[in-house]
């Protein structure tokens, strides 16, 4: 079982930058077709400041700084039994390439259910950028099979 | 894009579908490598068997990226003011997604006319693997 000391506990800050190839490969990955999101000069033409990170692109810099694994690790779960069970955004503001993104993470709860062959755990993030808005909220379940 | 308003939308009215290419291995490892979410059990057969999985599956993530596109096809990316879902079921390789949006509520907060829209995500093998929901502020 998950030990329950954890609810409420913060992972350390960490900052990512926002870069154009990785905009664009994501773009890629994610089969965009909307220029906005892979082209610098059409997405300036749209008004933006430069190529826009589409609407689940915050959680990808999360993972940046080697934290893909760190929360399993101080957990104590192994990441093959790890499944997403719900992801939440809310938006403030947008994300832009040249962006540096800084990443707050609380571990907001942790239970179980079927007599612990399933545990979850929720994660909250707070993202801000360079000049210090918020940007996004996130909120994660993540589902531990133990089964 | 179409010009969309609050005032000429209706509960029950849909979102042009979204259908995707077919998610392959090389959509998985593309995804892996882009979203920075290594886990092998998305790439790794091997290590999928290991866990007890028939075979590597999506990114819930990969898909809930479809669920964005369905939205941003809709609305330009600043009218979203929250994104989520639910994974509902695991989505195996080789399988072609469906994204389905429908108003579901029409309110207005904070002097925003916001427009609430239930999202799904179903899978070619005819299973709902995302139930999602966006909120969207439009234009009177």
């Amino acid at each position: 079982m998950i030990d329950q000391q954890y609810i409420g506990h913060r992972m350390p800050p960490h900052s990512a930058v926002v870069e154009h190839g990785r905009l664009k490969f994501f773009a890629k990955a994610t089969g965009q077709t909307d220029p906005v999101y892979w082209d610098s000069e059409a997405a300036k033409a749209a008004g933006h400041a430069d190529l826009l990170a589409p609407p689940t692109f915050a959680i990808v810099l999360a993972l940046e700084n080697d934290r893909s694994f760190a929360l399993f690790d101080l957990l104590g779960v192994e990441i093959g039994r790890v499944l997403h069970g719900s992801q939440d955004f809310q938006y403030f503001a947008p994300i832009v390439a040249g962006d540096t993104l800084t990443y707050q993470d609380r571990i907001d709860n942790i239970f179980a259910k079927k007599g612990g062959a399933l545990e979850f755990v929720i994660r909250k993030t707070e993202v801000t950028n360079q000049r210090g808005e918020k940007v996004v909220e996130m909120a994660s379940t993540i589902v531990v099979r133990n089964g | 894009m179409m010009a969309l308003t609050f005032d000429a939308l209706s509960v029950g009215d849909t979102l042009p579908d979204l259908v995707t290419d077919k998610i392959t291995r090389t959509t998985l490892a593309l995804y892996c490598g882009a979203s920075g979410d290594h886990n092998p059990i998305h790439v790794d057969i091997d290590f999928a068997r290991a866990h007890g999985m028939e075979d590597v599956f999506a990114h819930g993530m990969l898909n809930m990226a479809y669920l964005g596109r369905l939205v941003t096809n809709w609305v330009p990316q600043s009218a979203i003011r929250s994104l989520s879902t639910r994974f509902t079921a695991i989505t195996p390789v080789n399988t072609v997604m469906t994204c389905t949006g429908t108003v579901a509520a029409k309110r207005v907060e904070g002097g925003e006319k916001l427009v609430e829209l239930d999202l799904v995500a179903t899978a070619s093998d005819g299973e709902v693997k995302l139930k999602g929901s966006a909120t969207v502020a439009l234009p009177e």
